[in-house]
């Protein structure tokens, strides 16, 4: 081994023969072991990946044990609800529902001008009234499926057991609810794609701005460098690069939620005119408090530009000088230069910047907390001044609930999100290898 | 004043005034550049905005939280009990649990970070490394609230299967520790990679010409040579680690609590923050402010941190030419 070699006396001789092959294979033997370790190391990301993947899937979709209040066969006498007619339906709530609930129900609308479908809600919800009992991860349902069998019976006689996906269309398409069987996730699918579009308005005029800046003007002395003045406002001005360059390094190490409070203290409450859009006087009032899509977006545009600014930086970086020392000979300007020559080459690159700051706004879920993001909301967002929710808090507020239910929802959620950032990365991919092969056949 | 230069072949200044007039050829005010120089240069002052509402947005709220609610400094940096219902302002145990829970993910992240960087960097093949980064990369690239999920409905039950329920409890820092750990291993793994992958081939050429094996160049040649990546590396995971809000909010417990069993529930400086502003704050009451001087010495540490690991970079590095 190699602590044998350091020991030796530097003048003394080498083992020889079988001995030096002894060393020789331990040393082997070493490296062989640590080569596996380091493997392992890797490997175990791979592992980590595949659990995640597991308990993900294993839990957005199982079986669930439903008992309901009042059995529908024995109310219907054997028939689908769907088979009743309205005035058997009618007749069915007025035998079944206490009055008290009836008049409610008909002063929200008048029972008799409702439709089939609604009553049949209504029977379902007021008379059959299905309550989850028991909650079986996809694991129990493939492999344990007559354990959990007899356990139900045992103490759920009535409940029944059957397979749900978490994931459906229902689930997708339908508002927040309380009740787990019932909730869905549109209002935070719709929040979240607000929130990307004006974060993204936001953050890439700014971000590229500001990358262009320091590439592409930081080597222009804008001043006269003749006199005194001009000579210091120039050095002024280089110094200023390298500070916000620095900075920008800075910021992107500043943890998230440091910026969910500065979105508190300067977009929701501060700047509350603007983002409750009173200022345009198109403030609701459920939105006066700034606590908007707009406040979000605001947040969330600071907290992706550092990303934006470095991978813009790294894309014109790649930009041959030579285009642009052509570009400069043929007579155009700076500008004319960057928009007609730097830019459309640098655009892949810019492009693989935005994916990045794209998925990691999809993501992010701690600023918003801060700045307030409602937890429960039915309606969907309608502009960017309304209140919002996304899926990340969707999720965070669903896997913090003890009950089983909300977990396996929370999973679902996940799978979507995962989907939706999937969809992102992919699509932007391939409209960058899109460009790169246009532009290289062009 | 304000002159754009219009080309590269500005004429030089030495020229008479007269001539170069006659010629045409004066460098000409073009007030659209202009405008585009100074909107261009105002984008890029956003970010030095962003950092000076940062703090002062920070400082202040703290600093009317110092003066106004009556707690001192000192009592806020040393006192061991947060309970602001009671007015005991002390950060200590939120601390305390920002730090073990790092430190629980460095734990983690170390081993499994470097190992797997030293075998993309000296170990595997173009077409391993082809497969196996990008798998890292997108554990970089999974939202933080799915990993807290994964805390919580996973790692937490495994925990207490194997440890036992009594021992481990349903909130614990254990659990957030080890998945903040691996969240911040893909960044551990690929900064290091970058930084030994950095070390010219000539000084492994070197060393495998002495004859010395892959591992030994490896561990002795190239890790050294490297160290200050790697150092630096680990600095800016562990400021990660200490800003993590969504994992620590979801598995580590709700409740502040000085206390250096990690089986416990305690909660963290981000968590405080993220719990506390979750509900309904209003504005200007003591509890709004505590959360700024939370927040404050939150990016003082991790600043700290990001500067450290810049000159550390800059400063223990080996130059090879």
């Amino acid at each position: 081994m190699d602590s044998n070699l350091s020991q030796l006396p530097a003048a003394s001789v080498l083992p020889e023969g079988a001995a030096m092959m002894r060393i020789i294979r331990m040393r082997r033997l070493v490296g062989g072991i640590w080569r596996r370790i380091t493997l392992s190391c890797t490997l175990a990301g791979v592992v980590i990946l595949l659990l995640l993947g597991f308990s993900i899937v294993n839990d957005a979709f199982g079986a669930v044990a439903v008992q309901s209040k009042v059995e529908l066969a024995q109310l219907t006498g054997g028939r689908a609800l769907e088979a009743l007619s309205r005035t058997e339906l009618l007749a069915l709530l007025e035998a079944n529902v206490r009055t008290r609930v009836l008049r409610a129900l008909d002063r929200e609308r008048p029972l008799a001008m409702r439709d089939a479908a609604d009553l049949r809600t209504i029977v379902a919800t007021e008379i059959i009234q299905p309550e989850i009992v028991g909650v079986y991860p996809l694991s129990d349902w493939l492999f344990r499926r007559e354990a959990i069998t007899t356990e139900l019976k045992a103490q759920h006689p009535r409940a029944e057991l059957r397979f749900r996906s978490w994931l459906s269309a229902q689930f997708l398409g339908t508002a927040m609810s309380s009740q787990a069987l019932e909730a869905g996730i549109r209002t935070a699918i719709l929040g979240s794609c607000w929130m990307l579009l004006l974060t993204m308005l936001i953050a890439f005029p700014l971000g590229i701005g500001a990358a262009l800046y320091l590439e592409e003007y930081t080597s222009v002395c804008p001043f006269d460098d003749r006199s005194r003045l001009g000579r210091w406002l120039n050095h002024l001005l280089s110094r200023a690069a390298t500070l916000i360059q620095v900075n920008i390094y800075n910021l992107a190490g500043v943890p998230s939620i440091i910026y969910g409070m500065l979105g508190l203290a300067i977009f929701v409450r501060a700047l509350e005119s603007l983002t409750s859009g009173r200022m345009f006087g198109m403030a609701s009032a459920a939105t006066a408090n700034g606590r908007t899509i707009l406040a979000a977006s605001l947040t969330m545009a600071l907290l992706v530009l550092p990303v934006v600014i470095i991978s813009t930086q790294e894309a014109l970086r790649a930009v041959p000088s030579s285009l642009r020392q052509a570009s400069f000979g043929l007579g155009a300007t700076r500008w004319q230069t960057i928009w007609r020559v730097v830019l459309p080459s640098a655009l892949p690159g810019i492009l693989t910047g935005a994916i990045l700051a794209v998925s990691r706004a999809i993501g992010e879920t701690a600023p918003l907390i801060v700045v307030g993001a409602s937890t429960f909301i039915l309606t969907d967002p309608s502009g960017p001044f309304s209140r919002f929710t996304v899926l990340p808090i969707q999720i965070y507020n669903w896997t913090s609930r003890p009950q089983e239910e909300f977990r396996a929802i929370a999973a679902a959620a996940i799978i979507v999100l995962l989907l939706l950032l999937l969809i992102t990365n992919a699509s932007a991919i391939i409209l960058r290898n899109h460009m790169r092969v246009k532009r290289s056949s062009s | 004043m304000l002159e754009l230069e219009h080309s590269v072949n500005a004429p030089v200044a030495s020229e008479p005034l007269q001539e170069r007039r006659a010629s045409g050829l004066r460098r000409r005010i073009r007030p659209g550049e202009t405008f585009i120089q100074i909107l261009l240069f105002l984008c890029a002052c956003v970010s030095i905005a962003t950092t000076f509402s940062i703090v002062i947005v920070l400082s202040r709220e703290a600093l009317s939280f110092f003066t106004e609610a009556g707690v001192s400094v000192g009592q806020f940096l040393t006192g061991t009990t947060w309970r602001p219902g009671a007015g005991h302002f002390g950060v200590l145990p939120l601390v305390n649990a920002t730090i073990l829970t790092s430190l629980i993910a460095m734990l983690v992240a170390l081993p499994l970070g470097l190992g797997a960087a030293l075998y993309l960097s000296e170990y595997a093949s173009a077409r391993i490394r082809g497969v196996l980064k990008p798998t890292l990369e997108l554990l970089a690239g999974i939202p933080t609230v799915v990993y807290g999920y994964f805390a919580l409905t996973f790692v937490t039950p495994l925990l207490r299967r194997v440890l036992g329920a009594e021992t481990v409890q349903i909130y614990n820092m254990l659990s957030a520790g080890i998945v903040v750990g691996i969240l911040i291993t893909p960044l551990v793994a690929t900064l290091s990679e970058d930084a030994l992958s950095a070390v010219p081939d000539g000084l492994r050429n070197a060393s495998f010409g002495l004859g010395a094996t892959r591992w030994e160049t490896a561990i002795k040649v190239v890790f050294p040579a490297a160290s200050s990546g790697v150092i630096a590396a680990c600095m800016v995971a562990m400021a990660r680690a200490m800003g993590e809000t969504m994992v620590v909010a979801l598995a580590a417990g709700a409740s502040p609590n000085l206390s250096l069993n990690p089986f416990e529930p305690a909660e963290t400086m981000t968590g405080h923050i993220a719990r506390i502003s979750g509900g309904d704050l209003s504005y200007g009451t003591i509890d709004y402010q505590s959360l700024f001087a939370i927040g404050l010495l939150l990016f003082g540490m991790t600043l700290l941190l990001n500067i450290l690991s810049r000159w550390v970079v800059r400063h223990v590095r080996e130059v090879y030419d």
